[in-house]
């Protein structure tokens, strides 16, 4: 009985949390409504593709950058923002995520998982995604994780916060997947529950070696549908391969590979296997030896989406340098930082500065490891990246130069469309607080009869909105 | 093969006749390496033209610092330089305390992954005996990268957030030295107790998937180890009063008991790890009942709890600001203005890393602090003076000030910034090579030369 009614408070607690979450977060009705023009007047804009403009406008028409220069026109009905003594970046672009995954991230059971995908399991109701975007993020690479060689397929995502799973895929951008190599498919680090056995591949020959077998069915695979396109089965298609398919498209370069890697000669091995079969590394991810193989890497064309500063959490992370991203980037990689944390998207920026302190990149390069590289990276740097005409209006305000430990993000924009302002969030605490109070003391008196009744009820509270409690999220 | 640290030794011009009878030398922090055992070290240094944040005082706009047998012999505007120093012209350069991660595992730990390298946490719930200072590893890759970023001591603590009540005693270490001996800056400087959770979820046999248990179930847990705690603490009493009476020769020697007998009698302090408001509450409560000196590791919760913890006088050392809200309905940036609260409060508190290799972000997370209302200079206290008033070491690092050791850094800017470069660092008067694992790294494969193309 008692277990009964814990379940039962559990969950009203759990709609409790959902409800004031959402409500602490929701982007505030009269934003959305505001005017879809908007002008930021005098601000210090980093553009992240032409240098900075000491005093600047932007003009945003339509969810579009329409303008932007010392000054800018300013039609009638327009929203102003005055921005002097602030700062406006692109809205920046995390090329590793975990974020909005409902459930686990890793489809471990097998080696090769490309027929499941993190775009099935959206969740737009997570706060991750609301504290993401008060960071300045604006866009993010939705990633399966790193059990496996060959893991499951992505999902490109605007940090539209209070849109549904439709609502926050990023139109458009090419799809991808992912692969990983070194000691997370090998489960060198996971210890294995009693009972169970161990799982091929155990060593780094045995990952390339089912990239490389699962790349010959793919080959075979495609050469099946060939031949039916080709009229030569007879009118007969080939059974259809869900695992296949995605591989496939790799190989006929519509899906983008993102690869987990650590090592510098795993990272070469799957370059030149890739090199072999016929496809392009889009990423590699984490990468962080990768400035020991830096010139492959530009040679191959793969992008390198990396850590500003984590090292030696384990064996294949000891020889990680904060250096990693300058000195790729000097020899002419395509270079992002990524976060690969609910914590770490907060501040993307700062992780970005850190290529300057180490390895002097100029304040445009730092810049650009979080906005223009990670959209050239996912083959979206036509729609955001920088502060372009034409391009989407996914900008940042911020106090305090971005690169510095003292920022904060004012304002954040997506598609010209407030989704984070600080004033509104501060203001609106302690009616959020007021609400939160109200709230448990009318749950507790309707609890208290229940208590006494020892009956359970059903909860009247909306449970449509459910909150992941951490137990729920093991796998 | 290692050249001299001063590899171009060139004669300052000086003005000053008394002073040109001095042999000085300017030194750059580029030639900084370690020394060959037969050349001869400086035992005083000049650190000339700087702009001095003391921490004890207004900052000295101009001024000298002057650094002799290991301890900071003269601050000031006219400092003299005395004969024979080694004279550093630090003109445009700031000098600060060395900084100081008031809860680290630097020494304990190499890599995360890898057990046989990680010494942190040993087997059992109560190990009051346990000294961090006796597994430190003076050669760890850390301390090199650690110091990079300014830090010249940390704590080092063991076991601390694991599920061990007790897991052993925290040591005060210099990040520079040959071994652990010359590194100790305080041997034993708190007591590590993990406040019981209510731990409700479970994983073990038959098929060791978590599964949820009851309330009831948890609090029987929590509760049956404070009793326990309870328990040793009245029997170390006890032994403490018997060897005091000079009955040692009839009782057994114990030697947790042993250990805890500083702590009954307040003169090694607990440093409490506790995040919920619950559990701080019962470790306040617990400590006064039992006259501990209780410092708060931690401290999630603490902004709910400033008035207790401001009249109850306990030091709070706060985790990474560089973290998630503890609940999903928190304001996003609660850790962000946690230190601007407790500081507004008249809290005393100090900034950890909780940390090894992520030990030189230690200036960046309290910098993090100061947009969200934590005055600058509060905030390098965190991670200077203050860490070194709570753990008892107040007297010889913590402030720029004659007679403490010479733990000082000088920098290129503001130390909280991560684009500010450490230029010179002292750790006990000694001037400190930053060079580390990463920047050989770096500069090992700079230089590879492009690979032929097939």
């Amino acid at each position: 009985m008692t277990r009964q009614l814990g379940t039962r408070s559990k969950r009203v607690l759990i709609a409790l949390t959902a409800a004031l979450a959402w409500g602490t977060a929701r982007v505030p009705a009269h934003a959305q409504a505001a005017s879809d023009t908007v002008v930021i007047r005098d601000a210090t804009i980093l553009t992240a593709s032409h240098g900075r403009i000491e005093q600047g406008s932007i003009l945003v028409r339509d969810g579009k950058i329409a303008a932007v220069g010392p000054s800018v026109d300013t039609p009638g009905g327009a929203t102003v923002i005055d921005g002097s003594g602030l700062f406006v970046t692109p809205g920046l672009i995390d090329c590793h995520s975990h974020m909005a995954i409902d459930g686990g991230v890793n489809e471990g059971s097998i080696s090769v998982s490309s027929m499941a995908g993190t775009d099935d399991v959206l969740d737009p109701t997570t706060v991750e995604i609301y504290r993401a975007a008060a960071g300045g993020v604006t866009t993010a690479n939705i990633l399966h994780g790193s059990a496996n060689a060959i893991g499951g397929t992505n999902a490109v995502i605007k940090l539209r916060w209070g849109k549904d799973a439709e609502g926050i895929r990023f139109e458009g951008a090419p799809p991808g997947i992912k692969f990983a190599l070194g000691e997370n498919p090998k489960r060198s680090n996971s210890s294995l529950q009693p009972g169970t056995e161990r799982r091929y591949p155990a060593t780094r020959m045995g990952v390339i070696d089912v990239v490389r077998e699962a790349f010959t069915d793919a080959v075979e695979y495609q050469a099946k549908w060939r031949r039916y396109e080709a009229g030569d089965t007879a009118g007969v298609p080939p059974a259809r391969d869900l695992k296949l398919e995605p591989l496939v498209e790799v190989l006929e370069g519509k899906r983008l590979v993102h690869a987990h890697s650590y090592r510098s000669d795993e990272i070469l091995q799957l370059l030149r296997l890739a090199e072999e079969i016929g496809f392009k590394i889009a990423t590699l991810q984490h990468v962080l030896e990768g400035y020991k193989v830096a010139d492959e890497i530009a040679a191959h064309g793969a992008g390198a989406s990396t850590f500003s500063d984590w090292w030696a959490y384990k064996v294949e992370a000891f020889d990680a340098i904060p250096y990693n991203a300058a000195l790729m980037t000097e020899r002419g990689v395509v270079v992002s930082i990524n976060s690969d944390s609910a914590e770490e998207v907060r501040h993307l920026n700062q992780e970005a500065a850190k290529a300057m302190r180490f390895g002097g990149l100029s304040e445009e390069q730092a810049l650009q490891l979080v906005t223009l590289n990670p959209a050239r990276q996912l083959q979206v740097d036509e729609r955001v990246g920088s502060i372009d005409v034409g391009k989407d209006a996914d900008l940042v305000l911020w106090k305090n130069h971005p690169l510095s430990v003292y920022a904060v993000a004012q304002k954040v924009f997506i598609d010209g469309q407030l989704y984070f302002d600080r004033e509104e969030d501060l203001a609106r605490r302690a009616a959020l607080e007021k609400e939160k109070q109200e709230l448990l003391a009318k749950e507790k008196a309707r609890r208290e009869p229940d208590d006494k009744k020892k009956a359970p009820r059903v909860p009247t509270v909306e449970t449509t909105r459910r909150a992941r409690p951490r137990w729920e999220q093991q796998p | 093969m290692m050249k001299s640290w001063t590899a171009r030794p060139q004669l300052v011009t000086m003005g000053v006749v008394l002073i040109a009878l001095a042999t000085s030398v300017m030194i750059r922090a580029s030639q900084v390496e370690p020394r060959v055992a037969s050349e001869v070290e400086p035992t005083t240094y000049a650190i000339q033209g700087a702009r001095i944040v003391t921490l004890a005082g207004r900052p000295i706009e101009r001024g000298t610092v002057v650094i002799s047998d290991g301890r900071i012999a003269a601050v000031g505007a006219d400092a003299p330089i005395p004969t024979g120093a080694e004279v550093i012209e630090a003109e445009g350069l700031q000098v600060y305390p060395g900084l100081f991660d008031a809860i680290s595992s630097l020494g304990l730990t190499e890599i995360g992954a890898v057990a046989a390298t990680n010494d942190e946490t040993e087997l059992g719930d109560f190990n009051p005996q346990l000294l961090a200072a006796q597994a430190v590893h003076p050669a760890s890759e850390h301390i090199p990268v650690a110091r990079a970023s300014g830090l010249t001591h940390a704590l080092s603590v063991p076991g601390i957030g694991e599920s061990s009540l007790v897991p052993g005693q925290a040591s005060a270490i210099h990040l520079a030295g040959w071994t652990i001996e010359e590194m100790l800056l305080s041997r034993t400087a708190a007591l590590v107790v993990n406040w019981p959770t209510y731990r409700l979820t479970s994983s073990g046999p038959p098929n060791f998937s978590r599964r949820s248990r009851s309330f009831a179930e948890a609090k029987k847990e929590h509760d049956e180890k404070i009793r326990q705690l309870s328990e040793w603490l009245d029997q170390a009493r006890h032994y403490g009063a018997a060897v005091e009476k000079g009955s040692r020769d009839r009782i057994s020697p114990d030697r947790k008991l042993e250990a805890l007998v500083p702590v009954t009698r307040g003169e090694l302090p607990v440093l409490v790890n506790a995040d919920r408001v619950r559990e701080i509450k019962e470790a306040v409560d617990f400590c006064e009942k039992q006259k501990l000196r209780m410092i708060l590791a931690g401290g999630a919760d603490a902004y709910k709890l400033t008035d207790l913890l401001a009249s109850k006088k306990i030091p709070v050392v706060l985790g990474p600001i560089q973290a998630l809200p503890s609940s999903e309905d928190e304001p996003y940036d609660i850790r962000y203005t946690t230190p601007a609260v407790l500081h507004k409060a008249g809290v005393l508190f100090a900034l950890g890393t909780f940390n090894s290799s992520d030990s030189r972000t230690l200036p960046y997370e309290i910098g993090n602090a100061v947009s969200y209302g934590l005055p600058w200079e509060a905030a390098l206290a965190a991670i200077t003076k203050a860490p070194a008033e709570i753990f008892g070491v107040a007297d010889t690092v913590g402030t720029v000030e004659v007679g403490k050791l010479g733990n000082i850094i000088v920098t290129d800017g503001d130390p909280l910034e991560i684009q500010t470069v450490v230029k010179y660092l002292f750790v006990n008067g000694r001037l400190t090579a930053l060079d580390n694992r990463h920047l050989r790294l770096y500069e090992q494969y700079r230089a590879r030369p492009k690979p032929a193309t097939k």
